[in-house]
């Protein structure tokens, strides 16, 4: 578990972060989001050290963390970047011999992630003869080659291709499988409804919301239901207990206090006319996200 | 922070020194691997094999005769001197209608007691009035005393290795950190090892290339002193090529450091040649004003005691004679004092600007703010 606790940081006289405390779980996806110019970079790179935090610590199971973990981190900074002229394989050699690892076992993994990453053949090209999306892939594989007890990605998918966006979603599962914590940021928040198990939602160097993106999503919306009928649907206004959200012709939105009353709005738009579909609506992450940043 | 105490967070990272040595690898790896790297040499190494031959063998190549029309009495006097044509001519008149129509160069008339004339149409060749003139004996008490335009070429070639070496290493050294700072391959880095390991990589590896070039080009130098069997490249060199060693080590090591950190200050590979043409100047005033100052021991012994010329100057008044050794010694110090204080400012600089990207950043921005 990497917790954060308490971090500021100031440049100059500008405090861009203020008390920023959050959880990275381990085995789990923890998804940061926030708008350009939140706080997110900062806090990654104070994470990995390359940054100091005003005050505050970054603490691995409830110690200060050192080094040690530190060089074990993988990292993918937003702005991506490798040697241009130098061979793929060079470069992970290189990176993990930095990360303490043997020149052979370097290769020998580096070697097997570019595989896996789809670049097996291109080992030996350098980075500026491969095309943007491998040049991502050669990217995602620096970031791993020395096998990372965590990893910190700063908007690993932007500028993927939807084949490259799997690929990579892939390799990430696998590592938060096998136990690390993985923090990524990302501004396609419907990527991150769908890929991450924690959310930390971050506004102006504030954490506005951190948690399961369950438990976010039942504190930020009251339990509401979607009934599409054949059917006018302005009756289900009149139902005690019920509001509509939105409703037109065909179909309604509403919010109820309880499921049973849900189940009374079923049957009475059975009985008025053919149902095509009826089910708990979850609240898109667009419209939380809104509403705990402003 | 506070002190760590469990197994896991207390386990350091790599060593610095182990760090130092990976980034060493790579720098010369990829300058080894560089084709332009390789050819570059090459000429270096053939220039300077080049001009050490031709120096030494100058005389022979480019010497050649000259035509001279003279007088009964001055033709004997001529043709007894090497390199000269003689027509032997009448009269005066007679010489002065052979230059006129360029049949000769020059014409000597008069006699060895009543003194010659030298007669040119616009000039009359140096070499030919000074066998003919009258010098006085010289004397010299000191029998290593040096030849004065021996000591202009050594000052000469000291300045200029240390010039072409500083230069070419420093840009190298100030390319590579942009392109780890454009490329933004630098913040994984730095979220790997410290700057000042990144720093002190850069700094070793490329300096180690260098002073194994400048071995090379000694070897040469003195290979072909040997064969061609001139003392003139190696009398008296042996000691003060000691001191320009020792002192260009240290004065590298300094530049070395302050091409890194200014190029630290830019972003991107245009902008570095403005940024480092400060430290281009400090190498190159100190190369043209040992020129200058080669025979001038006052200018030299100041210019010994500023870092950026002690490589040249300290060396060259060993060679003169006119220093001691505790002079040298101080002098080496002062380098050694400076080049640790340029370390410590460019280790915060570079710690400081390596992640700002962007517009150009000011020194004493830098230095103001923290990291």
């Amino acid at each position: 578990m990497i917790s954060l606790r308490g971090i500021n940081r100031s440049f100059g006289n500008h405090q861009v972060l203020h008390d920023v405390s959050f959880d990275v779980a381990p085995g789990r996806m923890t998804g940061f989001v926030g708008a350009n110019g939140s706080g997110k970079t900062t806090t990654m790179r104070i994470v990995l050290g390359v940054l100091a935090p005003s005050s505050g610590t970054v603490e691995v199971d409830g110690v200060p963390m050192g080094p040690g973990y530190r060089s074990r981190i993988g990292y993918m900074p937003e702005e991506r970047g490798l040697y241009p002229k130098m061979s793929v394989i060079d470069q992970l050699v290189y990176l993990g011999e930095l990360h303490g690892m043997t020149a052979a076992a370097a290769r020998a993994r580096g070697t097997d992630l570019l595989e896996r990453l789809g670049l097996g053949e291109r080992l030996k090209d350098t980075v500026e003869a491969l095309s943007l999306g491998n040049q991502q892939r050669a990217q995602i594989a620096a970031a791993l080659v020395h096998d990372p007890i965590a990893l910190i990605l700063d908007e690993p998918f932007s500028g993927l291709d939807p084949m490259a966006v799997e690929t990579t979603l892939e390799v990430l599962r696998d590592v938060a499988n096998a136990g690390a914590p993985v923090l990524f940021s990302s501004h396609q928040l419907d990527l991150v409804e769908r890929l991450c198990d924690d959310l930390v939602i971050i506004a102006d160097g504030r954490v506005r919301a951190a948690g399961s993106r369950e438990e976010i999503r039942a504190r930020h919306s009251s339990p509401e239901w979607m009934l599409v009928t054949s059917a006018d649907t302005g009756w289900v206004r009149d139902v005690p207990g019920v509001q509509v959200v939105e409703f037109d012709a065909g179909h309604v939105r509403f919010a109820a206090d309880s499921p049973q009353l849900a189940d009374t709005v079923l049957r009475q738009a059975v009985e008025r006319g053919s149902v095509t579909s009826f089910g708990p609506l979850n609240r898109p992450l667009t419209e939380i996200f809104a509403e705990v940043v402003r | 922070m506070t002190t760590l105490t469990t197994p896991q967070t207390a386990e350091r990272g790599l060593s610095f020194s182990r760090a130092v040595s990976i980034v060493a690898k790579r720098e010369i790896m990829v300058r080894l691997r560089s084709k332009a790297f390789i050819i570059s040499t090459i000429i270096f190494l053939a220039a300077v094999l080049a001009s050490a031959v031709i120096g030494t063998q100058a005389g022979s190549l480019f010497q050649s005769t000259t035509t001279v029309a003279a007088t009964a009495d001055a033709a004997g006097a001529v043709s007894a001197l090497e390199g000269y044509e003689v027509t032997e001519v009448g009269t005066e008149d007679e010489v002065r209608d052979l230059i006129l129509d360029g049949t000769v160069e020059a014409g000597v008339v008069g006699s060895g007691t009543e003194g010659f004339t030298v007669i040119g149409e616009r000039s009359a060749p140096e070499g030919l009035i000074q066998a003919l003139s009258i010098t006085p004996q010289v004397e010299l008490l000191d029998p290593h005393a040096p030849n004065p335009f021996l000591t202009y070429f050594i000052g000469l070639g000291f300045g200029l290795v240390f010039f072409m070496s500083a230069m070419t290493y420093g840009n190298t050294i100030a390319q590579s950190v942009v392109e780890e700072k454009q490329t933004r391959i630098v913040e994984i880095l730095l979220a790997t090892i410290p700057a000042r390991a990144l720093l002190a990589g850069k700094v070793i590896g490329n300096s180690l290339l260098a002073f194994a070039q400048i071995a090379l080009v000694a070897l040469m130098v003195i290979g072909a002193g040997a064969a061609t069997g001139s003392s003139l490249l190696l009398d008296g060199l042996g000691i003060p090529l000691l001191w320009f060693v020792a002192l260009f080590t240290v004065g590298f090591v300094m530049i070395a450091a302050l091409y890194a950190a200014t190029a630290s200050l830019v972003s991107r590979v245009e902008d570095l040649a403005s940024a480092t043409s400060p430290i281009m100047m400090l190498v190159m005033i100190p190369y043209v004003l040992v020129i200058v100052f080669n025979n001038n021991p006052t200018a030299l012994a100041v210019m010994s005691y500023v870092p950026f010329s002690a490589p040249v100057a300290v060396p060259m008044r060993v060679f003169l004679g006119t220093t001691t050794v505790w002079e040298s010694l101080l002098a080496l110090g002062v380098l050694v004092v400076a080049t640790v204080i340029a370390l410590r400012v460019a280790a915060l600089i570079y710690d400081r600007s390596l992640l700002r990207t962007g517009k150009r950043v000011k020194v004493a921005e830098v230095l103001r703010s923290g990291t």
